[in-house]
């Protein structure tokens, strides 16, 4: 394999993206980013199927309207990974801030620990290949998959005695499914949320997920796989259908 | 039913003299008011909304249409708009929807601005003998230019300067999406704007396969329910545009109902077939004007800072230290769209009540930027009811650098300004995804029609500026000299920085 490895210390992300860009344009297979401070746009609009290690606490926007690559993450994200994001994959081992995931297209972003305000808002899908996934293994906090239009959130709530304690869950959702460890309380979920049952079928479509997310981060997938899941989804396809009357 | 039926909005009748019967009107009407029962055309007037298709298709010009045909009660406060909306509501309990712009009859402040000629002592230009510059150059100029000789002795820019689209002529075809119009209308505009040195946007509806063709001639939006944006849209476009407001509906979000999206939409979009297109109101990436920045950012660096990115708001009351933050905020355009901007659908309340107009959105935020010295960061986009040349020129004089047409533009592809876009049933093939009704739109008679309307303007603007001594384009910019008042009040004068008419 093919490895580049780039000191970003004291780098402004322009000639750290460009170094990115003229290495995979070089065939590498694998980028080693060590020193990273606060970067913000790192892989963003990145084609490819090249890997990126970032040692570091990488800023906003990771993976910004990326295409193919992956990139772990060996610290925390800030505002907005995996934002508009169109396939590949982001793996944090830490937390992230707000809007994690906003508006993604296709890929997977996993993160290990917790999530801000939004995560997943106004995901979307496409076709059966292009379906984003966002995995936390911790909690998160209000208007999770607000505006939802497709893909999957799942929130496994690791080492909290309920995954979900926010407000606000998937107000205005339309498509899509958010799954939720353990229960939910009602009053939680947002307008337009409706809870489902959690059934053997669906643990079947998402046990590859639990099963890769917990190999990246060295849990034991047997630990999730069982039915305890809340399953959270539009109670309508056409949130806004009954608001509106035409002049 | 104690409220039955309001009375219809237009009577449609028939001069049986000199109709034919050719059965045209049936065959146009896609609103279902003509149909045939035994040898008679019968009309139902109540389903008209007076698009005008039958009219214009008639071969005896047999076809009558009347507004209002019935008179309520005279009353200055409680007209029939006001009573009809109340029954609506009364019916309903809902939020009253309606098409294109701001339909109320409020003073239009372009048309009380005169616009300033030569007499004697300075002559005026002739634009047949002299070359009139209408070259425009949309994104950020330097504010000093720095040059090196080399060694051979010529004379090198030093400067680096930042991407800009070069325009022919400062009118330029505003963003209307793909969804909400045909994929004939936005076939017609690419031509038209290819052919005549400018650009048009693509609005939040991707960009169709068919229009890859004049990608350097459109602009690809950016908006917060992010339809259609992926890394291959945002490099076929020739720039960018985060939009964050529309004049028609400031302060909320878009959606396009699933009835409008088809397998084309659903693609091109890129979400599922049939379902609600919701672009919420905020983007909710951005919270704050540093959010902004970070977009814009992310824009320039995902496109590796090749292509000037434009930021799209509505003109609201603090439009001008909004536009300074966006001046700040790496963006190279700001496209201020004002109070009278169309819409394929807002909610009523929004399109006439909220927002202000485009003349004093544009005279504020120019001073605002001259004011604080970043004019020259930023280039000024006026939209919203740009009707005529003579508005052209007048929002070039109070400080924009180019304007958007978007309605203008309709009307020359056929539409007649009804204000069904949201319908699904234009049957010029405007606003509709009805493949019978896309075909009645042939994309080169359109592009014809399009590039006809902004040649003429072109034409009438080279006049104006030869008439007032000016040959370049950059020397009416913002040159409110050449502009007066007529019957404005001081109040708008000073917000204008016009003078009085005689003055």
């Amino acid at each position: 394999m093919k490895t580049v490895r780039i000191d970003a210390k004291g780098m402004h992300y322009t000639p750290l993206n460009q170094k990115i860009r003229a290495a995979v344009a070089d065939g590498a297979e694998e980028i080693i980013l060590d020193n990273v401070l606060g970067q913000r746009f790192i892989g963003d609009g990145l084609r490819g199927n090249v890997r990126i290690v970032i040692n570091g606490v990488p800023g906003g926007d990771l993976g910004m309207f990326m295409s193919g690559p992956t990139c772990i993450i060996n610290g925390n994200a800030e505002h907005a990974p995996g934002n508009t994001m169109d396939s590949g994959m982001l793996v944090i081992h830490g937390s992230a801030g707000d809007a994690a995931a906003h508006s993604m297209r296709g890929g997977k972003v996993f993160i290990k620990c917790n999530i801000g305000y939004r995560g997943g808002i106004h995901m979307k899908q496409y076709d059966v290949e292009a379906r984003p996934v966002l995995v936390v293994g911790g909690t998160a906090h209000s208007f999770l998959g607000e505006y939802m239009a497709g893909g999957l959130v799942l929130v496994l709530g690791i080492g909290k005695d309920k995954a979900m304690t926010d407000r606000g869950i998937g107000s205005g959702i339309h498509g899509g499914e958010i799954i939720i460890r353990g229960e939910v309380d009602d009053y939680l979920l947002g307008i337009g949320a409706k809870k489902f049952k959690f059934t053997e079928s669906d643990l079947e479509r998402i046990a590859p997920i639990i099963k890769s997310f917990c190999e990246h981060f060295g849990y034991d997938p047997a630990k999730f796989l069982d039915t305890s899941y809340t399953k959270i989804g539009p109670a309508s396809s056409r949130p806004f259908a009954s608001k509106y009357v035409w002049e | 039913m104690t409220l039955g039926s309001v009375p219809p909005k237009f009577k449609v009748s028939i001069d049986r003299d000199e109709c034919m019967d050719c059965g045209r009107c049936i065959e146009n009407c896609s609103y279902g008011v003509y149909r045939r029962e035994g040898d008679r055309i019968l009309v139902e007037s109540r389903k008209c909304t007076a698009c005008l298709r039958c009219v214009a298709m008639c071969p005896r010009d047999a076809i009558t249409l009347t507004e209002k045909p019935i008179d309520y009660r005279s009353h200055p406060l409680w007209t029939r708009e006001v009573r009809e909306d109340i029954i609506n509501q009364a019916r309903s309990g809902k939020i009253i929807l309606s098409g294109m712009g701001n339909a109320r009859d409020l003073p239009v402040i372009y048309d009380r601005l005169l616009l300033d000629a030569c007499q004697v002592t300075n002559p005026s230009i002739d634009p047949l003998r002299e070359p009139m510059e209408l070259r425009t150059y949309i994104g950020k100029k330097p504010s000093k230019l720095k040059f090196k000789k080399t060694e051979s002795g010529d004379v090198e820019l030093e400067t680096k300067l930042a991407p800009n689209l070069k325009l022919d002529t400062p009118i330029m075809i505003g963003h209307m999406s793909f969804g909400a119009i045909s994929l004939n209308s936005h076939l017609s505009m690419a031509r038209a704007v290819k052919e005549t040195g400018t650009f048009m946007g693509t609005g939040e509806g991707g960009l169709h396969k068919a229009l890859y063709p004049y990608q350097d001639r459109m602009i690809v939006q950016v908006a917060s329910g992010r339809f259609g944006v992926n890394i291959d849209y945002l490099e076929r476009g020739a720039a960018i545009e985060i939009k964050i407001g529309q004049g028609a509906k400031p302060g909320i979000g878009g959606h396009l109902p699933g009835e409008k999206v088809n397998e084309e939409v659903s693609r091109t979009r890129m979400i599922p077939l049939g379902s609600d297109a919701i672009s919420p109101a905020p983007h909710h990436d951005i919270y704050s004007i540093e959010d902004l920045v970070q977009l814009i950012r992310s824009l320039k660096e995902a496109t590796e800072w090749k292509k000037p990115v434009f930021v799209k708001i509505a003109a609201v009351h603090n439009v001008a230290p909004i536009a300074a933050g966006i001046a700040r905020s790496s963006a190279d355009a700001v496209v201020i769209d004002g109070f009278r901007g169309g819409t394929g659908a807002a909610p009523k309340v929004f399109r006439d009540h909220v927002g202000i107009p485009i003349e004093v959105a544009i005279a504020s935020v120019d001073q605002k930027l001259r004011e604080q010295g970043v004019r020259n960061e930023i280039s000024i986009i006026a939209s919203g009811g740009i009707r005529s040349s003579a508005d052209l020129a007048k929002s070039i004089a109070l400080g924009a650098d180019a304007v958007y047409i978007g309605t203008a533009a309709l009307v020359a592809m056929g539409c007649r300004v009804c204000g069904n876009c949201y319908r699904n049933l234009c049957p010029w093939g405007i606003a509709t995804q009805e493949p019978h009704l896309m075909d009645r739109l042939d994309p080169e008679r359109g592009a014809f029609q399009v590039a006809n309307l902004i040649k003429g303007w072109t034409l009438e603007l080279s006049e104006l500026m030869g008439a007032a001594g000016i040959n370049s384009i950059e020397s009416l910019r913002g040159n409110r000299d050449r502009l007066r008042g007529y019957m404005l009040d001081e109040g708008m004068l000073k917000i204008l920085d016009v003078l009085q008419a005689g003055a």
